[in-house]
């Protein structure tokens, strides 16, 4: 296990040279500032011309909230992606994977130290951005959405399948490849989820259905939609939007996004350990 | 009890699709030999000590290095590597990286610390030792990539062209380090194109050519068994050709001379003898060991007729 923490932490080493982190700690911070300027505006003006109402200010940063916390699922998807990409192919391409997978260590251990590497990452961004657009939420106006921890769990888990499916095509492919390979089953997936949203409005079965086929290909959008519509109350106003659900994923499809998670893992181990260096 | 040999392979192949990188070696290299394995661009060298580190799986055969299958993990714990193009975490500094590979071998902290000082001092980088290695010019990093071969006190290690980018300083000091490998009892598997420095530290040579190994032994029974002989001798009746026999074919120098080339320099007194019967007039006949590199030519020109 100390093999595998080192390879995480060279690995984080290596993200915070090629800049990853700080850029992404600068956006970071640019994102929550937007947000919160953005929320005292729009939540100070719509309550100051209008009679103050409980309700339509919990509807009003909820909105805001569940806004901002679709722009943390995108930057999860963004992050999870763009920095584990190349992290195999990459080191595959350059050489320099031979001298690490020279030295007393199983190849399973390269790939986990990376794996975890980016999920620590991952968490960190979860727990600044996601915490950061709560708390401001709660700052600004008290509210403080549902099933929070369940919620950023779930987006946690959206990243770690994308690590572990990133993984296992650059234990393969190379990064073009995998990076448009990994982006295009997103895309399907992003398509799919909102065919089903139309669907379940449109009372269409087979709409539904496709939205949950293409779930099952990849199953992250689905987690954000199960991670929404946890994160709302049941008499929701922002259901048919593309911060809520209207076909609500079950919790059978976080169970399989985990095995899914686990599956492309245990593929980046098989297809690294064959692979010839 | 003998020791089991350092490295040994029984039918090792490697294919890619329908080229043959490595086709079938059977190789056994005893504990303690500096070997210098040989040959042109594309012969599989490359390929073959890839294998024995288990960065290249086998498509058949079996190898095994320091009496382990190649495949077992923790042989490589008495394993040094320094990659023909390496490439290394440039970010960090000499000492950085050296320490961070120590701990890829499990090398307790005060040892790495230890280990790592020692060879930064060995190889001439101990005031570079703070400095990232992008900074490092070619042959510093080559120098870094030795040292961090050396890091377990390797039993045995692989060197895929040690010397490439190395100024002749940089090669002396090369040459330097093989020699304590030697005398210290590590066994040293070198792959390079520089002939003259195989010649200069290995005690035994692997000449391969299109996958296969075509000739191995000592370096000295092997470049004392070929000899070049320069022969001047003149046919009685000017217009007879000399018949050279089972001695294959001779090249005319000019002015009656003639160079030829023998399996060994026992072969001598049966050239005398087969030209004075021959009625020929032999004035001078001058046998030369050939060097590492005429052997190399002769045995991948032989390869290459056969």
């Amino acid at each position: 296990m100390r093999r595998v923490l080192f390879l995480a932490w060279l690995t984080l080493q290596e993200v915070g040279r090629r800049r990853l982190l700080w850029i992404g700690l600068a956006l970071g911070a640019v994102y929550l500032a937007v947000y919160a300027w953005g929320f005292r505006a729009a939540f100070g003006e719509y309550l100051g011309e209008r009679p103050r109402s409980e309700e339509m200010a919990r509807a009003m940063a909820l909105g805001l909230a569940m806004a901002g916390l679709y722009g943390v699922n995108f930057l999860v998807v963004m992050l999870s992606v763009l920095a584990s990409v190349d992290t195999l192919s990459g080191e595959i391409a350059s050489g320099s994977i031979q001298t690490i997978v020279a030295k007393p260590l199983r190849r399973w251990e390269v790939v986990l130290g990376k794996w975890l590497a980016f999920f620590l990452l991952v968490l960190s961004l979860v727990a600044a951005l996601g915490g950061g657009v709560l708390g401001i939420t709660w700052g600004w106006s008290g509210y403080w959405p549902h099933n929070v921890p369940e919620g950023l769990a779930l987006l946690v888990l959206e990243g770690a399948v994308l690590i572990s499916l990133s993984l296992a095509g650059g234990a393969r492919l190379s990064t073009l490849s995998n990076g448009v390979l990994i982006f295009m089953l997103f895309g399907v997936a992003f398509l799919g989820s909102w065919v089903e949203q139309f669907g379940a409005l449109m009372h269409n079965e087979s709409a539904v259905q496709i939205g949950i086929l293409t779930s099952l290909i990849l199953p992250t959008e689905a987690l954000w939609r199960r991670a929404s519509y946890l994160m709302q109350p049941p008499d929701t106003t922002f259901a048919a939007s593309p911060f809520g659900a209207l076909s609500v994923p079950s919790s059978a499809m976080v169970v399989y996004a985990l095995l899914y998670g686990a599956a492309a893992l245990a593929l980046a181990f098989r297809a690294f350990n064959g692979r010839d260096l | 009890m003998a020791s089991a040999p350092a490295i040994r392979t029984r039918g090792l192949r490697k294919e890619y699709g329908r080229t043959v990188a490595v086709a079938g070696v059977d190789l056994e290299v005893e504990p303690g030999q500096v070997v210098g394995l040989l040959g042109p661009n594309g012969a599989g060298k490359t390929t073959l000590i890839k294998m024995l580190l288990g960065l290249v799986r086998p498509t058949a055969g079996e190898a095994f290095v320091l009496g382990r299958p190649v495949s077992d993990w923790r042989v490589r714990g008495r394993i040094g590597f320094l990659p023909e193009h390496f490439r290394f975490q440039d970010w960090l500094t000499g000492r950085e990286f050296l320490e961070a590979h120590g701990r890829l071998y499990g090398l307790p902290a005060q040892e790495r610390r230890e280990r790592a000082q020692e060879l930064l001092e060995m190889l001439g980088l101990a005031r570079h030792a703070e400095r990232p290695l992008r900074e490092f010019s070619k042959g510093m990093l080559q120098r870094v990539g030795l040292a961090q071969a050396l890091l377990c006190r390797p039993e045995l290690v692989f060197l895929d062209e040690p010397t490439s980018g190395l100024d002749p300083l940089g090669r002396l000091l090369v040459r330097d380090v093989l020699r304590q490998l030697r005398a210290g009892g590590t066994t040293v598997f070198l792959n390079s194109h520089l002939l003259s420095e195989v010649e200069l530290t290995s005690d035994w040579v692997a000449f391969m050519r299109r996958g296969q190994l075509v000739r191995a032994g000592p370096l000295a029974q092997l470049l004392s068994g070929a000899v070049e002989v320069q022969v001047r001798a003149q046919p009685r009746e000017p217009e007879t050709q000399i018949d050279w026999g089972e001695f294959g074919d001779a090249w005319p120098q000019g002015d009656g001379g003639w160079r030829l080339r023998l399996a060994s320099e026992e072969q001598v007194p049966d050239v005398v003898e087969k030209l004075v019967a021959q009625g020929v007039r032999v004035y001078a006949v001058e046998p030369r060991r050939l060097s590492l590199e005429e052997l190399f030519l002769q045995v991948m020109e032989g390869e290459e007729a056969g």
